[in-house]
């Protein structure tokens, strides 16, 4: 869920986070600061957010991260070596991103880089991985249109996500005209372009499609619920799709229940709403809704009971949640030391060449493999809500999806694809054979 | 309209209706019927809902509303299925004998939107003719939305015996709604049901007249009529309903802003950390609901009335040492002011993060809080209703306190004239103190309202105090009704912007239209006047 708390008119805000920021910093550095590590370690850098207003969704993927690398070196490290955590808080404020992955980068000389969750602070350290030529895997389900040859995106693009929810929705519950609603930033927007051109292309009537955007953190939900009531008695069955960010959802959520909209009149369909924001609520009222993601934790298999139980002895809470972007860690991980085994370095050139192709078992039964677009395949389930806070899968995709880096919905980029193996290009166009290069 | 997806339950309320003339039960297809509960697949669970509402059988009933709550539990080992009964006792599904206890293995059986929708459909034609009134409408409702034509005789049969108004009118629209859609139904019944329908007039109403195809000349023509005629009636509800998001719109700006607007607009100054306040408040609901949820799980539906004062005593008394520890320090000084209970608000975000943890806290809403009710064509949720109700009798307290109280009568003097106030014996620095923690208790105390609509984090107050400030300087600073008028014309205006400009663009709007109207009033809409605003 690429998130950009960045309010229109919130100026003295944005220095209020400068200063957030700052404030993190020290405390980051008292609470996180590594110790000087011995040369047999291998450095594995961890760049979420601990403090700010993404500290809610990060804190949980830094944890992940330090229980792999915990149990990866009770297996006995790799390549001989143990691994070690260098964590760094760049406090939900962006440029600091930029600045603490070229710290982790030079000063700590990391071997690769598992970070970041909204699109903005993936771009700010964009540069910073080019540059100095490391590795960042990226574990959040975005908008796509990007493929870069420094980053590993384990999380789902749209075709691993959206499409399939639409799908589903047309299919089993007949919906005939749709809600789009949103977060007013990239994410959001990008994936509604996307679902408006591949809706219209199903022969759905602009009169039928309504698209609504809030700003962050949008909590009076009145207005847009009773307009999406409106909207959905016009005869023809109705859904809203939903990329609205994670922290307005709880309000969104509660006006929905409140106004009597249930699940069988107008489901829902989220693509941010997992276990972890569930938590908040009080999820009677919201039965039926529904949520797309590439990972469930109630999906019984071996490999993810097996997962959860372990995760909860070592966070020591018998309760703890796991959710999507975590099974990305997961596999991202795992890839990562099959390919630094395979090659035998941790040399970034010789990791990122031997990636595509890497497979690793996702923890819903499957194996997942890197494609030469550096994004994976991964299954696509959608869930319902249940009244404890878990979902009930009602739909799977029956092979592994891959991920477009490129969206086959939007004029622009229909004929590009993402190939670091052949064609050394993330952006090389099909028609015109030829690279557009960094430029574009 | 939405339920018009209903038309392949068409054979299953049929079926359901069967048993309401009383059919014999037969025991083997029901049998069958209810063990297919335990294959934990979709299309066989269908199958079952619709034998097992059709059988007759005295156990229809329970086992299909034990499924609706996921009462209904399997045991997939031994393929038997249990009704688990509201008060707990464990009955066979398929023989009704009581059991002891449920097998470890057993689960809810699961469900999903068709399957929801199939049960509410057999739960409408089992329970039209039910001794419960309750039911009965709820029933006559839901055969509106399916408009099966084989539930006619039953809902007339019921409406011959109908009693009751409400009910009687519930079922004659389920009536007008079967004719509507049923082809066979003669011109002068079509064109009543069109009546019954538009006299119903809400947005469901118009949604079925959309939808009902191809009809007679006459009676497609009525229908158009009505339809136009419930649009027109709903363009004006939908003035009402914007007027009242917006006053409950302000009801929140204010609640959030009047704590503000003492410490900022009476005391002036420039409290940073206003919104950390609110959280603390929010916090304190929190804490409450958790202390009453393992200890006393009764007494839920009062958590809120015990969160109001404790809520005003914490967040008061972190406001009072915070003016005794920083901010009488720098009195006079408004940047110095502003800087420090900046760091402030992180600090206390921090802290809160520190010991909560990040994610949102669950806080839930009392019953009295949830759900809603209709007036006219608008829908009123009971918890922003009790919050209007809730901020207006906050703001009556402390404009009486203000007014009528000794406290009152020293916090006005000192404010207005410091220097004069202390040489008539007035302890001014006592007096700053506990000014300061009345508006921070205060704002304590918009914690716990706000906390059951917004989420209870870290972040909660950041999101408010940019509203706050805007309300406290539009209103006019140094003025409590400025704040109320303020808060309200903002909600209102907002929320009549918000249809039009949608909810981005509005509110830039109405930024903008703030800017201005400072730009001719730099003192707000009820500016002071005197020599208080000198000094």
């Amino acid at each position: 869920m690429p998130i950009q708390p960045n309010d229109t008119f919130a100026r003295p805000l944005s220095r209020r986070r400068w200063l957030a920021a700052a404030a993190g910093l020290v405390l980051g550095l008292t609470t996180f600061s590594s110790a000087r590590a011995a040369d047999d370690t291998i450095k594995v850098g961890v760049l979420h957010s601990l403090s700010g207003t993404m500290a809610i969704s990060e804190t949980t993927l830094k944890d992940t991260i330090l229980f792999l690398i915990d149990e990866q070196n009770k297996k006995g490290g790799v390549l001989g070596k143990k691994l070690e955590a260098v964590v760094v808080d760049p406090a939900s404020n962006w440029p600091l991103f930029a600045e603490k992955a070229r710290e982790l980068i030079t000063k700590d000389k990391v071997a690769v880089v598992f970070g970041c969750w909204t699109s903005v602070s993936r771009k700010s350290v964009l540069p910073v991985f080019k540059e100095l030529n490391s590795i960042l895997f990226y574990p959040v389900q975005y908008e796509g249109e990007e493929s870069e040859r420094n980053v590993f995106y384990t999380g789902a693009a749209p075709n691993q996500q959206a499409i399939p929810a639409v799908d589903y929705l047309m299919k089993e519950e007949k919906v005939k005209r749709w809600v789009l609603a949103g977060t007013d930033y990239v994410y959001p927007r990008t994936t509604n372009k996307i679902l408006e051109a591949y809706l219209k292309s199903k022969g759905v009537a602009q009169d039928d499609i309504m698209i609504n955007y809030t700003p962050f953190g949008h909590s009076d939900w009145q207005t847009i619920v009773a307009d999406i009531k409106k909207f959905g008695s016009a005869g023809k069955k109705t859904a809203v799709v939903s990329t609205i960010n994670g922290d307005a959802n709880v309000p969104f959520y509660k006006e929905l229940g409140n106004q009597g909209i249930k699940a069988t009149d107008i489901p829902v369909v989220a693509f941010s709403v997992g276990e972890e924001e569930l938590a908040g609520i009080d999820t009677k009222p919201l039965v039926g809704h529904l949520a797309a993601w590439n990972y469930f934790e109630s999906i019984k298999t071996p490999a993810n009971e097996k997962f959860i139980k372990e995760w909860q002895a070592y966070t020591k809470n018998p309760k703890r949640t796991t959710n999507d972007p975590m099974e990305a860690h997961v596999i991202g991980f795992n890839m990562w030391v099959k390919a630094v085994e395979k090659v035998k370095s941790t040399e970034a050139d010789k990791v990122i060449d031997a990636l595509p192709g890497t497979e690793a078992p996702n923890l819903t039964g499957g194996i997942s493999k890197m494609l030469p677009n550096h994004h994976i395949t991964k299954p696509v389930f959608i869930g319902e809500i249940k009244a404890d806070g878990q979902f009930n899968v009602v739909y799977k995709t029956k092979d592994l999806v891959p991920g477009d880096a490129w969206s086959k919905e939007l004029e622009g980029s229909k004929d590009l694809i993402g190939d670091w193996v052949g064609k050394k290009c993330g952006n090389f166009n099909v028609k015109t054979n030829k690279c557009l290069g960094s430029g574009s | 309209m939405l339920a018009t997806t209903l038309y392949r339950l068409r054979t299953l309320v049929l079926a359901a209706l069967l048993i309401a003339v009383a059919a014999p039960a037969l025991a083997g297809p029901f049998e069958d019927a209810v063990a297919k509960f335990a294959t934990d697949d979709f299309s066989d669970t269908e199958e079952a809902i619709g034998v097992v509402a059709s059988s007759g059988n005295k156990l229809a009933y329970p086992i299909i509303s034990a499924l609706q709550d996921e009462r209904l539990m399997f045991d997939a080992d031994s393929k038997k299925v249990y009704v688990k009964q509201a008060d707990g006792k464990i009955i066979d599904a398929a023989t009704g004998a009581s059991v002891d206890s449920l097998p470890d293995s057993a689960s809810p059986v699961n469900l999903n939107n068709r399957l929801r929708r199939t049960v509410e459909a057999a739960l409408g034609g089992l329970t039209l003719l039910s001794p419960d009134l309750a039911m009965r409408t709820t029933a006559a409702q839901s055969v509106f939305k399916s408009h099966e034509e084989s539930a006619l005789p039953t809902v007339e049969s019921a409406l011959a015996k109908e009693t009751n108004k409400t009910a009687k009118q519930a079922l004659a629209e389920a009536r007008a709604a079967i004719l509507l859609f049923k082809s066979e139904a003669s011109e002068v019944d079509k064109l009543e049901a069109v009546a019954t329908i538009k006299a119903r007039g809400d947005q469901e109403a118009m949604a079925l007249l959309t939808s009902i195809g191809d009809q007679p000349p006459l009676v497609a023509k009525a229908a158009a009529a009505a339809i136009s005629s419930i649009q027109g009636n709903l363009a004006m509800w939908s003035l009402v309903q914007n007027a009242w998001y917006g006053l409950s719109l302000g009801s929140v700006l204010l609640l959030a802003a009047i704590g503000l607007a003492i410490t900022f607009g009476v005391m002036g100054v420039i409290n940073m950390a206003h919104g950390e306040m609110v959280m603390i408040g929010a916090y304190t609901t929190f804490v409450v609901q958790e202390v009453i949820r393992t200890r006393y799980p009764a007494a839920f539906d009062y958590s809120l009335l015990i969160a109001v004062p404790l809520a005003f005593l914490v967040a008061g008394a972190v406001g009072i040492l915070i003016e005794r520890s920083i901010i009488r320090f720098l009195y006079g000084r408004p940047l110095e002011t502003l800087l420090a209970t900046w760091g402030l608000s992180l600090v206390l975000q921090q802290a809160v993060r520190s010991a909560f943890g990040p994610t949102n806290r669950e806080v839930g809403n009392p019953s009295w809080m949830s759900g809603a009710f209709e007036l006219g064509q608008i829908t009123i949720t009971y918890n922003r209703l009790w919050i209007l109700v809730f901020t207006l009798a906050v703001f009556a307290i402390l404009l009486a306190m203000l007014r009528f109280t000794a406290l009152g009568l020293e916090m006005r003097a000192v404010t207005q004239n410091r220097r004069m106030a202390a040489s008539m014996g007035i302890a001014t620095s006592r007096v700053d103190a506990l000014t300061f923690g009345l508006g921070s208790g205060i704002a304590g105390i918009a914690g716990v309202a706000l906390s059951q609509i917004d989420n209870v984090s870290p972040n909660l107050g950041q999101s408010y105090i940019i509203d706050s400030f805007m309300v406290v300087v539009f209103g006019g600073v140094g003025n409590l009704w400025g704040t109320l008028v303020g808060a309200f014309t903002l909600g209102i205006a907002n929320k009549f912007l918000e249809p039009v400009a949608g909810a981005v663009l509005g509110k830039i709007a109405i930024l903008v239209l703030i800017i201005l109207f400072i730009q001719k009033r730099p003192r707000g809409l009820f500016a002071l006047k005197g020599r208080a605003v000198e000094a």
